[in-house]
């Protein structure tokens, strides 16, 4: 495999994107047609890729699993989406917006591509204005902002709670009318399951269709892979349940570099986990944390009674609390970053303070405001948090605090790509939460669906153009091709394989063991100890599963235990993945935190001289990775120490 | 809790389907309904017997997958809910719980409780969108919309197209989810320009593809785990008949 | 019947069917008006005026022609709209629908077709005699048949009163939920003005159909 080349265009940092876009190939119109491109995903980067593309005149093949394009989980996106627009006048600027990314991932994101980000996030908003997305407005008609994430300026436009599925109806709209149009092909209920390679290059992919079983063969001049994160490895997260690594699995196996999978976000504030039934994690926006106060009680035994229901959150008294935000962090409080609140909680849980029938929750209280503020002010704010809340927990959050535990949300690792967004795989690209993306070690707020919808609206048009100027002259090619063949047969044999072990246990018995594993020692404080544990746990669990796994059901026809078998089966391979990258990255930054590697205060300890690069993964066999290194140069940054002192 | 279920199980689109009858025990309230559901197809799995088939993927109320008709409710007894939200708090310890796919010619039953919802697709296919390419927007503050008309078109886009309004009118009438998406567009300046083509063919496409009609009976509007109100039909009737008029 | 007509999209043909329907209800007010002629105890003078008048008046047979034409479409597009309906969902539930609808808002085909059997009976009675189709023994001095005699004839029934008050009411409940449905259907919907529609539909839904019961109840009372 050729040796990493992010393919960065010279010249300044501003000029970069407008250096590219003025040289970049084309393709003529009457070759357009000829050209076809697989996309897989129809989130906010697969679905604006599809429709933008299939505007241009390229033949588009579009693939989802679920039965409409519009269900994908972009949709789940709350907050809102970032944009360097300054409306509120406020001082913001594209160099602002990408400084604050570079310096909210930990510096560990590639300088021009988050430039490249900030640049185009103005021409989101104007897309999605033109699409008819509703966004909030101000009495005026023109477009209101909030300050979001803590960040110094109000920069993000929202739709009501609901950000995210406004932008993907807009782009599915998009998609909708190419698809009528004829430009795109949708394959709804159809997974992908291989890529296939011709002389080195993507040419095509292996999908299954879900109701019939059958698998396909579909042939693409290019693919790209724009499957989201893989948040589900750890069982419980704030993911779909159908969420999953496979696709970008896969394109593993066959050579595209996977990068910094051990960066994982751990969102605080999520309503805890009730049951080992449960099947999911909801999240609760972490604005509460500007009026709550986090707290778990002082005594051990305190904590024991509210585990047994023995005693009510309302009767430990005041001296009895644990402020341990305020206590351990004076000057933010409860207000400190999410990583840090998150390791917090589970530190006191781990202690053997967490509260809750599972001990693993603390408490999140509004007493306090609602005494200084009023019941009202608190209901205004909050009020849908708090409703929400009450339906799922069956308690009134205003008379009782509410209970709360950090869980994964969103992965920064994926598919390592170029400039271009091109695997190191010719002709495969990947883009959105898929790829290993412009967030570093740490994503701030409302940049996942800027970022999704600037790799699909405006960074693949043109650079699977580039790519495709190339391929005029490739012919369509025949599935019949040995190189189809032999990739459906790999497929197929695999399921068989699946089948045949007929063990005694359910699919979703090694999931939850997996995410057992990953979220004890992979989770939010990791250590080499845990970590070499955790690998030997992992392969000995992924060894079971191949021995004993239970699928009802037979292949040629709609089996959701074998879809489900045939994602978990990639996830117990890239679990061991995650572990051996945290393990190789002895320091901690953004979302990956290193015991060893922390100051006095518990703060990241971050080690730039030796771990300023981006590690990106290659396939050796199972079990076996090896490690290329893209050293991260900032030429007009400068790197600093996060501080929240 | 104990519970019996009564679920429509069916192979596939051409076979007949039945109903079967579970028991389940030791079910907590506190558990989602479809976390009820996972720990049957949990012990029907153990039993050797094929899990219920059940379309489901955000579980938390946003992606519009989930899509079951329990005891006589689409998303059940809970009001502004979908299924996936729905929690056994609702039910009472030895409930007899009657789990249905959604009805309509439209939506035909894949499997057991999952239906093919395609023809929400197509209908949004034929103009549920603004025609605006890539790139070729204008600058955002260019195009002012009031407030007022803002909040009423976030109302009507919050639809998550999960066909509750289809399972719950006696007609099998698509109208509140067609009128959701003519309604954002009608409200914002962006849409105008397309709105009486948009009306005309997204109404002829839903009736080609066999959904009833209104009779005003707002079933709809009362199963609407998104709370979209029935006055997006008014005005999708007000946009159409000022299309075919004016 | 033209085939275009069946062809109507699914809007216009509810269009239509309101558009009739408020025009109906503006019809039955004047023909309340005519029959609480009856109440006047002066031999049925007025009522065989009124009734003179609506047989031989020209504008009032132009209308009578439309008044048909909504009458039939307005039955029509009821029933091609309810077997389409029905053919929208060809497997029902198992359990019957559970959510909450406005009080016999699922039934209007029901409640119409009582209405309908009873416009039958009523056009036996009264329509068909005037067009001479069905036999009667009662003419005025000037010739005409005398509705006032038939009329009295048919409430000194008791049966046929019953019968008579039992078909207002159901029609009250009809016109009750077609009100507001119909201005719904016609694209009417404003916060500001909904309680309005409602509250006036309510009114005239009662307000009517008691006009008419106190005939027969006056009849059987005065008998």
């Amino acid at each position: 495999m050729a040796e990493i080349n992010s393919k960065i265009p010279k010249g300044p940092l501003t000029s970069k994107w407008t250096h590219y876009k003025d040289h970049q190939n084309l393709v003529n119109p009457s070759n357009k047609r000829k050209l076809d491109i697989i996309i897989v995903g129809t989130g906010l980067a697969g679905s604006a890729a599809a429709a933008s593309l299939g505007e241009m005149g390229f033949n588009v093949k579009i693939f989802c699993y679920q039965d409409s394009p519009r269900r994908a989980h972009s949709i789940a996106a709350q907050g809102g989406i970032n944009a360097a627009k300054n409306y509120p006048n406020d001082g913001d600027s594209i160099y602002r917006l990408f400084y604050d990314t570079i310096k909210g991932g930990d510096y560990r994101a590639r300088e021009a591509n988050v430039y490249r980000l900030a640049e185009v996030s103005n021409n989101i908003i104007d897309q999605c204005v033109a699409q008819g997305v509703p966004f909030a407005r101000e009495y005026g008609g023109s477009l209101e902002n909030r300050s979001f994430g803590g960040a110094q300026v109000s920069r993000t436009f929202f739709a009501r709670g609901q950000t995210g599925q406004q932008l993907l109806l807009g782009s599915y709209g998009a998609l909708s009318r190419q698809i009528k149009l004829g430009t795109v092909k949708l394959y709804d209920r159809h997974e992908m399951m291989d890529v296939v390679l011709i002389d080195g290059k993507a040419r095509g992919i292996i999908a299954r269709d879900l109701i019939t079983g059958k698998l396909e063969r579909h042939f693409g001049h290019a693919v790209v892979v724009a499957t989201g994160g893989y948040g589900n490895v750890f069982y419980l997260s704030t993911n779909a349940m159908g969420s999953n690594t496979s696709a970008i699995w896969q394109i593993f196996k066959k050579g595209a570099y996977f990068a910094n999978p051990c960066f994982t976000q751990i969102h605080p504030t999520c309503i805890p986990v009730h049951g080992d039934y449960q099947s999911k994690l909801t999240l609760m926006s972490e604005s509460l944390r500007n009026d709550g106060r986090i707290w778990v009680p002082k005594k051990k035994e305190d904590a024991e009674a509210h585990r047994h229901g023995k005693l009510k959150a309302n009767d430990i008294p005041e001296e009895d609390r644990d402020y341990f935000l305020e206590r351990r962090y004076p000057a933010f409080g409860n207000l400190v970053p999410r990583d840090v609140a998150s390791r917090a909680a589970k530190e006191r849980c781990d202690a053997g303070f967490g509260v809750g029938p599972t001990g693993l929750a603390v408490f999140l209280d509004f007493r306090e405001s609602i005494g200084r503020l009023g019941k009202h002010v608190i209901e205004e704010r909050y009020g849908n948090l708090f409703q929400m809340y009450e339906k799922i927990v069956d308690e009134n959050p205003y008379a009782n605090p509410m209970m709360i535990y950090p869980a994964v949300h969103y992965t920064m690792g994926g598919t390592w790509v170029d400039y271009e967004l091109q695997t190191t795989v010719t002709g495969l690209f990947a883009a959105g939460e898929a790829n290993f993306s412009d967030h570093g070690a740490n994503r701030l707020g409302a940049s996942a669906l800027m970022q999704g919808l600037a790799d699909g609206y405006f960074v693949l048009p043109y650079t699977v153009q580039n790519y495709l100027a190339g391929e005029i002259r490739v012919a369509r090619m025949s599935t019949d091709k040995a190189e189809f063949v032999e990739a459906e047969k790999v497929v197929q044999a695999r399921l068989e394989k699946l089948m045949a072990i007929k063990g005694n246990k359910s699919v979703d018995h090694f999931h939850k063991e997996l995410g057992k594993i990953m979220w004890e020692f992979v989770g939010m404080a990791r250590n080499e100890a845990g970590l070499k544990s955790a690998i030997e746990l992992i392969r000995k669990l992924r060894a079971e599963f191949w021995k004993d796994v239970k699928i009802p059901g037979i292949i040629n026809e709609l089996n959701v235990e074998l879809e489900k078998a045939n994602r978990v089966a990639d996830f117990l391979e890239l679990g061991e993945l995650l572990a051996y990258d945290a393990l190789n990255r002895n320091e901690s930054c953004g979302g990956h935190f290193r015991e060893e590697y922390q100051t006095e205060e518990g703060e990241c300890k971050r080690n730039d001289e030796d771990y300023k690069y981006v590690a990106a993964w290659e396939y050796k066999s199972e079990g076996e990775f090896i490690l290329h290194k893209e050293p991260l140069d900032y030429e007009e940054i400068e790197v600093k120490q996060r501080v929240y002192k | 809790m104990k519970l019996t279920l009564r679920i429509w199980r069916q192979r596939d689109a051409k076979s007949a389907g039945k109903f079967v009858t579970y028991s389940l025990d030791n079910i907590s309230p506190n558990c989602s309904f479809l976390e009820m559901l996972d720990i049957l197809n949990e012990q029907l799995i153990q039993k050797n017997e094929e899990p219920v088939v059940f379309d489901h993927d955000c579980r938390e109320g946003i992606c519009g997958m989930c899509s079951l008709y329990i005891n006589g409710r689409p998303h059940g007894p809970d009001d502004a809910v979908t299924a996936c939200q729905l929690h056994m708090r609702k039910f009472k310890d030895g409930d007899t719980i009657v789990i249905e796919p959604w009805r309509a010619r439209p939506f035909p039953v894949i499997r057991d409780l999952m239906v093919d919802r395609s023809a929400f697709d197509k209908i949004i296919q034929e103009g549920g969108y603004i025609s605006v390419n890539t790139g070729g927007a204008a600058e955002a503050n260019n195009i002012l919309a009031g407030k007022e008309n803002s909040e009423l078109a976030m109302d009507a886009a919050a639809c998550i197209g999960c066909g509750a309004c289809v399972a719950a009118c006696k007609n099998a009438s698509a109208m509140l989810f067609v009128s959701a998406k003519i309604s954002q567009f009608a409200l914002l300046p962006q849409g105008q320009i397309e709105a009486k083509q948009r009306v005309k063919k997204m109404v002829k496409m839903m009736d080609e593809l066999g959904f009833g009609n209104c009779t005003n009976t707002y079933a709809c509007e009362a199963e609407c785990p998104k709370l979209i109100s029935r006055s997006n039909i008014a005005r999708m009737n007000r946009e159409f008949i000022c299309a075919k008029v004016i | 019947m033209n085939p275009s007509f069946l062809h109507f999209s699914s809007i216009t043909k509810k269009i239509w069917m309101a558009f009739l329907g408020l025009f109906l209800m503006i019809f039955l007010v004047v023909h309340l008006g005519i029959n609480l002629c009856l109440l006047r105890n002066d031999g049925g003078a007025w009522f065989t005026a009124a009734a003179h008048f609506m047989g031989t008046n020209y504008i009032v047979k132009v209308f009578e022609i439309v008044l048909f034409a909504g009458f039939i479409f307005h039955i029509l597009l009821g029933i091609i709209l309810q077997v389409q309906n029905w053919m929208a969902r060809p497997v029902r539930y198992l359990v019957s629908n559970k959510t909450y609808t406005p009080f016999l808002s699922k039934y209007m085909i029901y409640t119409g077709g009582i209405v309908l059997i009873f416009l039958i009976i009523h056009f036996m009675n009264f329509y068909f005699i005037k067009l001479g189709w069905v036999s009667n023994p009662n003419f005025t001095s000037e010739g005409e048949p005398n509705f006032f005699v038939i009329a009295q004839d048919l409430f000194a029934s008791p049966a046929y009163s019953i019968l008579y008050i039992f078909l207002f009411i159901v029609l009250g409940f009809h016109l009750n939920q077609a009100f507001q449905a119909a201005w719904q259907t016609l694209g009417v919907n404003h916060p500001q003005y909904n309680s309005c529609i409602g509250w006036f539909g309510t009114f005239y839904a009662i307000v009517v159909p008691l006009g008419f019961i106190i005939i027969p109840i006056y009849f059987l009372l005065t008998r």
